[in-house]
């Protein structure tokens, strides 16, 4: 017996009120104990739809169910319907806020089934939009979970800062949000005339406001006391459930795609994986702030080792008549929320046979989150909810 | 003591109430970085209309609409954006394959009018038409190679004695990367002659399956190892590829796939046991490239056809004409004899007017399809021109392929600087190699080395070979002491063309040059012989001002509805002009004759 099979969902729920002789639970709504509250599908500091349906009986929350479906779009089908280069335009909608790890790891799957190499200037732009990806994810978490708990400042803050990011998106790739940048065999321009210096001056400055950002969020009494030993998800959990990211690593799991399966050039980039103990609110929260300090760092090393000129695309295939051998990959990469994954499977046709999108959101929003709103006192719930770092986009692909 | 500081910490950051705000009061005139991704723009002269935005796109928001007149290399269509559906990834702008598509930097767009929104970049004039910033395809970004893939053929000291072919032809793997770098645009089929389906047939190669491309290739063209070797490509100078990078191989191609596809499949692969005879008779004069595509395309109607050919072999200018290092005779003969094996009856050394006369020909034929072509060589009529030592390259070129010996002088000058100029250059540089081991010809004509007709790789290659081209000279006078030719004497010619691009060559007469040579070669263009006529006929036809026969452009019939004509005396001249008038004429006359026979 592995430690997935020992984990029963069922078994594992022993904090409910009743069982009925069939192991069903025993919520009567008609006896006026419990209450039906459907939270959503708007919440504060949560990018897209998602409603979460709870039984609460007093102020606490007994049953918690998942509902999603506001945002789904038919990602995956559509791209068995586009051309490989078609889609590179459309996998970054996947994950609005942090498009770029879905362009890498689609033009990855591509380009690992078409057998095509991408020159060392190109994996170099890569990590570098993709760690910009992750600062500007991360100072919009920041901002959504202080805003949730009334810290509006922080998030006016935040929001800026994120835009001076997304400024220097704007000049690297041509968009603010759907950048595009990366594409099948490499990227799509060369790093402008004067970006590292600007990049800098932006780094500095985020920097300087996340000392007082700690200073209002991270030392405040307020915050603590809404946080700490709330909401913890349990180091055993992490295996049954497939967490991963920042919320297994609060737990005190060390899982790190970037380290555990480099990818990039993050083999050449000197970072340490941040973990924690405690696993509550808290605990997470502060990883990623912790996490956020090392992105800055991380820019700044990737804009100094960026080598000047070189090939930024591969000589690949006309786009037009790419044809893909048949065969199947999957592409991981860390993204704010974890390892995000791509899994495709190509038929040697001029179209993918089939694209499944592995996004961290699905088992942390769905099945995790309702597990941890079990007990949770109903003032809490939006608090654990934008803990786990979702993105309903991602869920409904 | 925690507590306290945990209080009394967020009160640290009161700075920030003394700083100026972050918020950007006026956003609709923010400037957007250099690259943005804004609106499209379009510039129209260098548009062709090719519709690779079109197929790239993938939210379908781009639509070819008619702007301008059709012409060669522009489909006349141009792209109309709609952005109700675009989501401003640019794909449309990396693959554009002459790089008129860009997008500006503008940020803001206010219409109260919807329909706006839905506009033709470059011909709907827009406020941001002017801005200079903007996305734009990156230099090193390619979604398709730029770069031909190089076909493997003969160096110059391995061919510069011998009558080898020179290009050895695709291999699999080479035709399928050349096939590859298609965009299946389709400007190449408008500007063929013969419509070829071009995109089809390379398509059918990267499948790899040549029975299908070879299928395609005879819908249209049965000549199609010849043309594969030796068409002047109109294809390929319009081929959208061609506009940043090297045009497609579609000549190299189209010979991969007729090289692939054995001769004895032919009968198999083109259906030709499903055709059903018919009695009606037509006499083809002339076996050239126009004769026998009118025979293949009536022969595949039903047709019972005749051929009278004045040579003691079929082909005309392509075997007469072309030198066999750029045509072999086998390849030539391969073609050739699939459309005679259809039943064509083929009549060699049979001269109209003496074995046959046009009245026999009317009398016995439903039709008599005239396409002798162009054999007469032009002269200079320079002082010294008949002299014996100056010869016609279009005669030279006939004697060499009949096998029949000619003089090869130690010096030769040749005078023209078309295709057939070059082909008797290289002809008589390679006899002078094989009868005295060194090349001593010069190429001369009026036109400068920008300007020669001839194709670029004929001059490199002649070139190498050893012969020299020294254009852009006027031919004054040929010296000759005691009855022997010393020499052309030339002056340098300023233009060929005057203001209405009408030939009327200017020459500074201050400036010559003298080449030395034995032998004269005159390759000035060639003119027609249709004296066969008769003046019974050639009286009843109708002529243009310059004596031209007149025909009709879509059915090639003449003002004698018996009568029709075809090949380089109606156009060219080249032989996929031919292989298409004759194709049309099949047409023309199998309407004709249904239309009167009904």
């Amino acid at each position: 017996m592995n430690k997935f099979e020992k984990f029963s969902f069922d078994g594992d729920r022993t904090a409910y009120p009743n069982k009925k002789a069939d192991g069903s639970l025993d919520i009567d709504l008609s006896s006026h104990k419990y209450i039906k509250v459907w939270q959503g599908p708007n919440h504060p500091g949560i990018t897209g739809n998602m409603a979460v349906e709870l039984t609460v009986c007093g102020d606490e929350v007994v049953e918690a169910k998942t509902h999603v479906g506001y945002l789904h779009r038919g990602f995956e089908k559509l791209m068995e319907r586009r051309r490989y280069i078609q889609n590179c335009p459309l996998v970054c909608r996947v994950s609005v806020p942090e498009p770029d790890y879905n362009e890498f790891n689609y033009s990855t799957c591509v380009e690992n089934l078409a057998g095509i190499s991408v020159p060392d200037k190109a994996l170099w732009l890569r990590t570098l939009a993709l760690e910009m990806a992750r600062l500007q994810g991360y100072l919009m978490w920041i901002g959504g979970a202080a805003g949730t708990l009334g810290f509006g400042t922080v998030g006016q803050w935040s929001n800026y800062l994120r835009d001076l990011v997304l400024d220097r998106f704007e000049e690297l790739t041509g968009g603010r949000i759907y950048h595009i940048y990366i594409l099948i065999g490499g990227v799509r321009n060369d790093i402008p005339v004067g970006f590292k210096q600007r990049m800098l001056d932006n780094l500095r400055e985020i920097e300087g406001f996340m000392k007082d950002i700690r200073k209002v969020l991270f030392d405040n009494y307020v915050f603590k006391k809404r946080t700490i030993g709330l909401g913890i998800i349990e180091p055993e959990w992490i295996y049954p459930y497939g967490i991963v990211g920042p919320n297994a690593r609060a737990a005190g799991s060390l899982n790190d795609v970037r380290k555990d399966y480099p990818y990039g050039k993050y083999s050449e980039l000197d970072f340490e994986v941040k973990t924690s103990k405690q696993s509550d609110i808290y605990a997470r929260a502060y990883l990623r702030y912790e996490e956020l300090l090392t992105d800055i760092d991380l820019i700044k090393q990737i804009l100094d080792k960026m080598p000047d000129g070189g090939e930024f695309m591969a000589n690949i295939p006309n786009v037009f008549n790419l044809e893909i051998p048949a065969g199947e990959t999957y592409v991981r990469s860390e993204c704010t929320r974890g390892e995000y994954g791509y899994y495709m499977v190509s038929d040697g046709s001029g179209f993918p046979r089939r694209v499944n999108v592995r996004g961290p959101s699905y088992t942390h929003a769905v099945a995790l989150l309702e597990r941890m709103l079990i007990n949770a006192n109903i003032a809490d719930v939006a608090q654990i909810m934008v803990s786990l770092h979702t993105y309903p986009p991602e869920i409904e692909r | 003591m925690g507590i306290i500081k945990d209080i009394v910490s967020p009160f640290a950051v009161w700075k920030h109430f003394f700083k100026e705000p972050v918020t950007i009061k006026d956003p609709l005139n923010r400037i957007a970085a250099p690259r943005y991704r804004g609106f499209h723009q379009n510039d129209i002269s260098q548009c062709i209309g090719c519709g690779t935005c079109e197929a790239i796109c993938e939210n379908e928001a781009i639509d070819l609409v008619a702007v301008a007149q059709t012409k060669n290399g522009d489909s006349g269509l141009r792209p109309r954006v709609d952005y109700g559906r675009c989501c401003w990834c640019a794909l449309c702008v990396d693959v554009c394959t002459t790089g008129s598509l860009k997008l500006s930097n503008a940020y803001t767009w206010v219409d109260t009018d919807g329909d706006n929104f839905r506009f033709t970049p470059g011909i709907d004039l827009k406020p941001w038409d002017s801005l200079k910033d903007g996305y734009t395809k990156a230099k090193g970004l390619e979604l398709y190679p730029l770069e031909r893939m190089p076909m493997q053929h003969l160096h110059a000291h391995q061919r510069d004695n011998s009558f080898i072919e020179i290009m050895k032809g695709y291999s699999k793997e080479e035709a399928m990367a050349e096939a590859d770098r298609c965009v299946s645009c389709g400007i190449c089929v408008a500007a063929c002659p013969a419509h070829m389906g071009i995109p089809e047939y390379i398509k059918a190669i990267r499948e790899d399956n040549l029975e299908k491309g070879l299928q395609i290739m005879y819908q249209t063209n049965p000549l199609v190892e010849i043309c594969g070797r030796i068409c002047t490509h109109k294809c390929e100078t319009v081929c959208s590829v061609g506009h940043r990078g090297e045009p497609l191989s579609i000549r190299w191609l189209k010979r991969y796939i007729a090289d692939q596809v054995p001769a004895t499949d032919y009968y198999r692969v083109l259906n030709q046991d499903k055709v059903e005879k018919n009695s009606r008779k037509v006499a083809i004069v002339g076996a050239g490239p126009a004769g026998l595509s009118a025979a293949y395309y009536l022969s595949k109607l039903g047709y019972q056809i005749t051929i009278f050919e004045k040579l003691a072999q079929a082909g005309g200018m392509m075997r007469y004409g072309i030198p066999e290092y750029r045509l072999p005779y086998d390849q030539l003969d391969k073609d050739i004899n699939y459309i005679l094996s259809l039943g064509v009856e083929i009549n060699y050394n049979t001269t109209i007017g003496t074995n046959v006369t046009m009245d026999e020909l009317h009398a016995n034929f439903d039709i008599v399809y005239v396409a002798t072509g162009l054999h007469e060589g032009r002269s200079t009529r320079i002082p010294g021109t008949e002299h014996a030592n100056v010869y016609q390259a279009i005669e030279l070129l006939r004697k060499i392929t009949e096998n029949k010996p000619i003089e090869v002088a130690e010096k030769i000058v040749v005078i023209g600087g078309g295709n057939v100029a070059m082909d008797i250059t290289r002809s008589l540089a390679r006899l002078q190699k094989q009868k005295y081991g060194k090349v001593q010809t010069i190429a001369t004509s009026l036109e400068t080395e920008d300007i020669m007709p001839a194709d670029r790789e004929e001059v490199i290659e002649a070139r190498e070979e050893g012969a020299i081209i020294n254009p852009g000279w006027g031919p004054r006078e040929i010296k000759i002491l005691n009855n022997k030719i010393q020499g052309l004497k030339v002056v340098q010619c300023i233009s060929v063309f005057d203001e209405n691009k009408r030939f009327n060559p200017k020459f500074d007469e201050s400036v010559e040059n003298f080449f030395e040579a034995d032998m004269i070669v005159e390759s000035i263009g060639q003119g027609m012989n249709l004296s066969f006529l008769t003046e019974k006929y050639a009286e009843q036809l109708e002529k243009d001002s310059r004596g031209r026969i007149l025909v009709d452009t879509l059915t090639y019939q003449s003002s004698l509805p018996w009568l029709f004509f075809g090949g380089d005396i109606i156009e060219g001249p080249d032989v996929i002009h031919s292989v298409a008038n004759g194709h049309k004429a099949a047409k023309g006359i199998d309407n004709y004759l249904n239309s009167i026979q009904k």
